[in-house]
């Protein structure tokens, strides 16, 4: 890459994170720390009934057995898990049934992230339950989605008023005894979302959540069941922006999907967490487990995520293809700059007849960062006629990043058809050059490029994210590229 | 308009333009022929700002500015247009894109507004007939599994939106069929004004049989050794390079 070119794209490496600011609410925290104690007192403050808080002491015990696991290509200092608050609250009422009851500083908030709870409900027709540190504030839309028969509220609600669905469902997909960071999810969560969708009902608008990390040294840890009946569909948004801070901030959340017989499951992420500085100091370590079944017959469930953001991300959206004929697709793009690293993928599990998977990967890496893509496609002896197709494709700026691909397949079915593409390209100087030609700046030529080149799985998100999500590849790629 | 004194350039320690003059002026079309390795892409290059080109000495004037030390999108804004030799693929930017992005920079660069969504539409829609492309291309990717031909037109489309002051249109002839020879040509004559001017770069006579250059250019071995009018062009294209490769007939370039 030529000079000038580097030397614009050095000056925009020194942007400051755009979303770096801290909401002054008071906060009731809990004690650093983790003990049975610590979860008996969680599980009380959220008024959780005696099978939940057994799941969670359950879990508790599980955890205390495990290791860290260390297997990713990422690399971070040990993580003291005592040195962890578990609980941290904003004081106010934590229930709200509109806007006026929400603290007036909350709502600064959202819109300095640009998603002003106002503007959404106003605007864009989308039920938004923004979940701020660890407590609902508020949630909209609500009484349009009950006349449907779909439930959407924050899990700590979902677990008071619809205990059966809850207890039949959570840890189906990801059980408390799954991985490190599930089991110690399962015993700490604190909040996130839940929806359930009746037999035949479409979901007439897009559910979605806004994450935001708030209080200093909290880890966050999020719930998120997602339950999609008997030929119902359902699309859901997630997206993150969280704030600037000097210490390292563990998130761990666990995502269930159940889809069951003909119902489909779309489900969308922008992830944009804090990266940390150039030296990736102070960014979120993101380690999420996140999976959905396709429990019944011609269920469908898709993934797609935008990942620009935290210090370490290391995740695998995945999907269990259990029913004859059912679909799992994974579109992701993740984007590495600075220091960052991720380690992140999919696993396609087949163990129904036809069942069918797609894989699209879109890694870019920038600056000194690392990006991996990890990703298994597994067919047991019983899924006759599978399918996977996978395609991993990533796109170097600059020759100080790095980019991995590690496919594993384990085919147990001789019937199985299972394709494999993966390319890896540095952004061409002729394309900068062609399009400096014609006036474009260096830094909206590679803006172009890059989008371009993510075309593929921006297609596959709603229409405002998609608009979104090619906002934040721009401007996280400023100054990005060397 | 554009003005070129004693212009020496290198790439990779070799020296490739060996002190090239030439003066372009508003409204006039000038051909620059040589053969192969002559150093008329290199010329073409150099003028559009690659970077990998080291000039090592002389000077460009365009439009009164020193060229040689504005940006390639610099001099893009400024109305310098090439028709590249290779157009580049660029998976997932459609045409539509590259050139609504293209025309918006160059606009606020000259301080105006952005292109309504309307006008841009009618605007492209308008100028794809000059050159006789599908409208199809439009929405596909820049040059991605376009045949030559189409790579060709799209520059000449993208010239046609863009109206640049002076257009650079390097070796646009070659891969041509005679058909789109004539289209290609056809649209650079309806874009030709008082106020434009064109440099075309060729191998061949043809194309300046459907472009009408007011003078002809001989670039051989990095000087430009005989310069004339139109009819310079049919006489090369008579007596073969070699006729300039002839000592006895190398002349002072002007």
């Amino acid at each position: 890459m030529s000079t000038t070119e580097v030397s614009t794209i050095e000056q925009l490496a020194n942007r400051e994170y755009k979303y770096g600011f801290v909401t002054e609410i008071e906060t009731e925290t809990f004690p650093k720390g983790l003990n049975e104690d610590i979860i008996r007192r969680l599980s009380a403050v959220k008024n959780e009934p005696e099978w939940m808080l057994e799941w969670r002491l359950k879990a508790f015990k599980h955890w205390l057995l495990m290791k860290e696991p260390h297997w990713s290509n990422v690399y971070y200092p040990p993580i003291d898990y005592q040195n962890i608050s578990y609980y941290s609250a904003p004081k106010r009422k934590p229930k709200l049934n509109n806007l006026e009851e929400v603290d007036p500083e909350l709502l600064n908030t959202f819109e300095k992230l640009g998603i002003s709870l106002e503007e959404q409900k106003r605007l864009t027709g989308v039920a938004v339950d923004a979940v701020f540190d660890s407590v609902s504030v508020a949630t909209t839309f609500k009484e349009k989605l009950l006349e449907l028969g779909i439930i959407f509220c924050s899990i700590t609600e979902a677990i008071q008023n619809h205990p059966d669905l809850v207890k039949k469902y959570i840890g189906s997909v990801v059980p408390y005894t799954d991985n490190f960071f599930a089991s110690l999810n399962s015993a700490v969560f604190t909040d996130g979302s839940f929806a359930y969708i009746p037999k035949g009902v479409r979901c007439p608008m897009e559910l979605s959540t806004y994450f935001r990390i708030n209080a200093a040294n909290t880890g966050q840890f999020e719930r998120t069941l997602i339950i999609a009946d008997e030929g119902s569909y359902v699309s859901y948004l997630e997206g993150c922006t969280a704030p600037m801070r000097d210490e390292n901030q563990l998130h761990a959340a666990v995502v269930e999907l159940i889809a069951l017989d003909n119902a489909q499951i779309k489900y969308s992420t922008i992830q944009n967490w804090y990266a940390g500085d150039k030296e990736g100091k102070g960014g979120i370590y993101n380690f999420v487990t996140k999976r959905g079944a396709c429990r019944g017959i011609n269920s469908k469930i898709s993934w797609t995520q935008v990942e620009t953001g935290s210090a370490i991300t290391w995740k695998y959206p995945s999907c269990i293809l259990q029913g004859d004929n059912s679909i799992g697709e994974f579109y992701s793009v993740a984007l590495t700059n600075n220091k960052q690293q991720a380690d992140t993928g999919t696993k396609m599990i087949h163990m129904g007849k036809n069942t069918r998977s797609t894989i699209i990967s879109k890694g870019i890496s920038a600056g000194r960062s690392n990006n991996s893509y990890r990703g298994l496609v597994r067919i047991l002896k019983k899924a006759e006629n599978a399918r996977n197709f996978s395609q991993c494709d990533s796109l170097l700026l600059g020759d100080k990043c790095g980019a991995h691909t590690f496919p594993y397949l384990e085919i147990n079915n001789p019937s199985a058809q299972i394709e494999h593409e993966a390319t890896t390209s540095k952004i061409g100087e002729d394309q900068i050059f062609y399009l400096n030609q014609r006036g474009i700046s260096t830094e909206n030529a590679i803006g172009l490029i890059v989008n371009g080149y993510c075309k593929q799985v921006f297609k596959e998100l709603p229409m405002e994210f998609a608009v979104e999500a090619q906002k934040l590849l721009s401007i996280s790629l400023e100054g990005s590229v060397g | 308009m554009l003005e070129v004194k004693n212009l020496h350039v290198k790439i990779d320690g070799k020296e490739i333009l060996k002190g090239i003059n030439l003066k372009v002026n508003k409204g006039e079309i000038h051909a620059i022929m040589g053969p192969n390795g002559s150093g008329k892409s290199t010329l073409a290059q150099v003028l559009a700002g690659r970077e990998e080109y080291e000039v090592t000495k002389g000077e460009v004037i365009y439009e009164g500015k020193n060229l040689l030390e504005l940006s390639p999108e610099d001099r893009a804004r400024e109305g310098l247009f090439l028709a590249f030799q290779y157009p580049v693929e660029i998976p997932g930017v459609s045409n539509t894109n590259l050139l609504k992005t293209a025309l918006n920079e160059i606009r606020k660069a000259r301080g105006e507004e952005e292109v309504d969504a309307l006008e841009f539409l009618s605007l492209i829609k308008e100028r794809m007939k000059l050159v006789e492309l599908d409208q199809s291309l439009l929405s596909r990717s820049v040059n991605e599994g376009f045949s030559g031909g189409e790579k060709k037109r799209n520059e000449i489309f993208q010239m046609a939106v863009l109206e640049p002051k002076l257009a650079i249109l390097d070796e646009t002839d070659s891969g041509l069929d005679i058909d789109a020879l004539r289209i290609v040509a056809n649209g650079v004559n309806k874009l030709k004004s008082n106020d434009n001017s064109t440099i075309v770069v060729t191998h061949y006579q043809r194309l300046l049989n459907y472009i009408i250059p007011d003078f002809v250019h001989v670039l051989y071995n990095g000087k430009i050794v005989k310069s004339g009018g139109k009819d310079l062009a049919s006489e090369l294209e008579e007596k073969g390079y070699d006729w300039v490769k002839d000592p006895s007939n190398e002349l002072v370039s002007n």
